[in-house]
């Protein structure tokens, strides 16, 4: 019974972040959205089973493919949309954009997009928590292509010298911008790394929900109890260019077609269908989506954007910055 | 009041603060143990244990790093970069995450601490111990920039910037680390961000330094005085944000300005502040502005002495400008 709940749940979460990024995307190609946009389409599985695994107290640190996590950490979507449309009522007030997906009230800490270079500060979020004596475990994503930056580097060391709370979420969606794992690592198991540090491992494919949030629970366990950070490599695709701007010509048709039969959103669907103690329930959810959906894309579309005055009251907390 | 040298004034600011609030931590390369290379850590690990004063791998980025997520945890750390000219690896941490982070979040998340690190030559440090890259962060929006030359001023304004709500870079002036010595206040002592202080009035001209060659300057002026030309020395001690009324009304009064740093020359704190003397005080100068600096070489080992912009390279810009 908890499992049929929680895999509508699980169903209604991917199935809104597939839907908003979908959105945005037509916004985009529209005008309506600047900047850039990364898309986290077929990866959706990876921030849902993650945030299943953590508490509201616990933090997320991500990349600038940052959508899918804010929204599965309980980021309103019309505040997620604001932002990407730059109105003063996104959660960045429209100063960030895309990248910038900060929202205090479900720690969710960005958003950032320069590649690798979040990693040690998530470690410092980690060393706060621990440092004052609060449980709180630190997620931090990233993704296969930030292996070789130095940053990610210092951020392991730094986190298994100090055995913090924290779990290293590698994103392994096989494509560095257009260049494929094997062409960037010397290897291509990237869990391997952790062995470097002491760190504990772990590796496997986010195609099912259920397995992404049962093998993260375990790392968070391990760092909520004291016993330090892990390193847990996913596999999975993205469906999508690198960005909006990116046709991802560097891959073949057949590949996608491939990686997309193992959706984990149409696979976990196709589940539910023939469960007869769900089936019922997928239309409504369908339906609530796109409701919340299109109430998120008018909350946007109507918000004012924001002022000059907002620059320098949001560069120094004076009043000073000419 | 007791006597103390700039080492033993940031390290009393330091123990303050820390006895005050316990979410002060410092870190950084041997800060702990080893109560840091110039000892300005002395002590401090003794009274306030390992968590407190973290020794950390050599690691700049992960040190700035880790340092900005426990500022966002609400934390107060004070990150030790061994010396400035190792701050590079940590740039961008600096650039794109300390700076930027209260903006990035639309002002929800602001990233508070205090990064310091000794700056500057005349150590025979040659060039990886001596450099002056203060203009780099000056014009990263987000920083504030401070230099004290004076060990009251080092307490001061360390106190200040750790209780400052946007990031600050501390740079401390090495040359006279144990050279500054006067009398510092005892307990909780602050001098406000963002003001100059007057240390010499004059009519004739004025001259504005900071850190180090705050000294050759205030040499230079009392060897034109002389020779009858009595200069106004402004001490910066905050670089950003300026103090531009204090320095737009020294102007004003004596029409004629010379900038003294030992950074280089081209795109310096000297060209901005040219720039905005000339902006704001145009109609009142009597003579161009004049900027004496170091070159725009890498730092040299064995010319330091030819580099750096000592009295006697000063005061013949002094004389110049006085009698344009």
């Amino acid at each position: 019974m908890k499992r049929r709940e929680e895999g509508l749940e699980f169903f209604r979460q991917l199935l809104l972040i597939r839907r908003f990024e979908e959105e945005s995307a037509r916004a985009y190609s529209m005008g309506k959205i600047g900047g850039f946009l990364h898309l986290y389409i077929g990866q959706e599985a990876i921030a849902v089973g993650a945030c299943a695994a953590i508490q509201k107290d616990d933090y997320a640190v991500t990349t600038y493919r940052d959508h899918g996590l804010a929204l599965a950490r309980g980021m309103p979507p019309g505040v997620a949309m604001a932002e990407l449309y730059g109105k003063q009522t996104g959660c960045s007030q429209g100063l960030g954009g895309s990248m910038h997906f900060f929202h205090s009230e479900t720690n969710m800490l960005g958003g950032h997009g320069i590649v690798g270079g979040h990693r040690p500060l998530a470690a410092g979020v980690a060393f706060a928590s621990k440092y004052q004596g609060y449980p709180h475990v630190t997620l931090a994503f990233y993704g296969e292509g930030a292996s070789s930056i130095g940053a990610s580097h210092e951020a392991m060391s730094l986190a298994a010298l100090w055995k913090l709370p924290i779990v290293f979420i590698c994103e392994n969606n096989q494509y560095a911008m257009g260049t494929p794992l094997k062409r960037h690592l010397s290897i291509t198991d990237i869990s391997l790394k952790a062995d470097a540090y002491g760190m504990a491992k772990d590796r496997f494919v986010a195609d099912d929900v259920f397995t992404v949030r049962d093998r993260i629970q375990a790392a968070v366990d391990r760092a909520r109890s004291g016993e330090g950070p892990t390193l847990i490599e996913i596999r999975t695709y993205r469906f999508r260019g690198h960005s909006m701007s990116d046709p991802a010509k560097y891959r073949t048709k057949s590949e996608l077609d491939a990686e997309k039969q193992r959706d984990a959103l149409t696979r976990l669907e196709k589940q539910l269908l023939e469960d007869d103690g769900t089936k019922d329930q997928v239309a409504a959810i369908r339906e609530t989506v796109e409701a919340e959906i299109a109430e998120a894309i008018q909350f946007a579309e109507s918000s004012p954007e924001p002022g000059l005055e907002l620059l320098e009251a949001t560069t120094y907390d004076g009043d000073f910055a000419r | 009041m007791p006597e103390m040298n700039m080492v033993q004034a940031i390290n009393d600011a330091l123990r303050f603060e820390m006895q005050q609030d316990d979410r002060v931590v410092v870190l950084g390369e041997d800060v702990g143990k080893v109560g840091g290379v110039f000892r300005v850590t002395a002590g401090l690990f003794d009274e306030f244990g390992a968590d407190r004063v973290i020794d950390t791998p050599l690691s700049e980025g992960g040190i700035i790093g880790t340092a900005v997520g426990m500022a966002l945890y609400g934390l107060r750390p004070i990150p030790e970069i061994q010396f400035s000219d190792f701050i590079f690896p940590a740039y961008d941490q600096i650039v794109s995450e300390v700076a930027k982070y209260r903006y990035r979040s639309g002002g929800e998340f602001p990233c508070n601490m205090v990064i310091r690190t000794p700056v500057g030559g005349g150590i025979r440090g040659g060039h990886y111990h001596s450099q002056s890259p203060e203009a780099q962060f000056i014009h990263v929006a987000g920083l504030k920039v401070v230099c004290p030359s004076t060990a009251a001023d080092a307490k001061g304004l360390l106190l200040a910037s750790i209780r400052d709500p946007d990031p600050v870079l501390f740079f401390e002036p090495k040359r006279v680390y144990r050279a500054a010595k006067g009398e510092v206040p005892e307990g909780d002592y602050t001098v406000e961000l963002g003001k100059a202080n007057v240390i010499r009035e004059g009519k004739s001209l004025t001259v504005i330094s900071y850190g180090a060659m705050l000294y050759e300057a205030m040499d230079a002026a009392e060897k034109a005085a002389e020779h009858g030309i009595e200069c106004e020395v402004i001490d910066l001690r905050t670089l950003w944000p300026l103090d531009i009324d204090t320095i737009i009304a020294s102007v004003k009064k004596t029409g004629r300005v010379v900038i003294v740093h030992e950074a280089p020359r081209s795109c310096g704190l000297g060209g901005e502040l040219v720039s905005l003397i000339n902006e704001k005080a145009f109609l009142h100068l009597e003579a161009p502005p004049r900027r004496v600096t170091g070159f725009d070489t890498p730092f040299p080992y064995t010319l330091e002495m030819e580099y750096l912009p000592l009295s006697h390279r000063i005061l013949p810009a002094l004389t110049e400008t006085a009698n344009y």
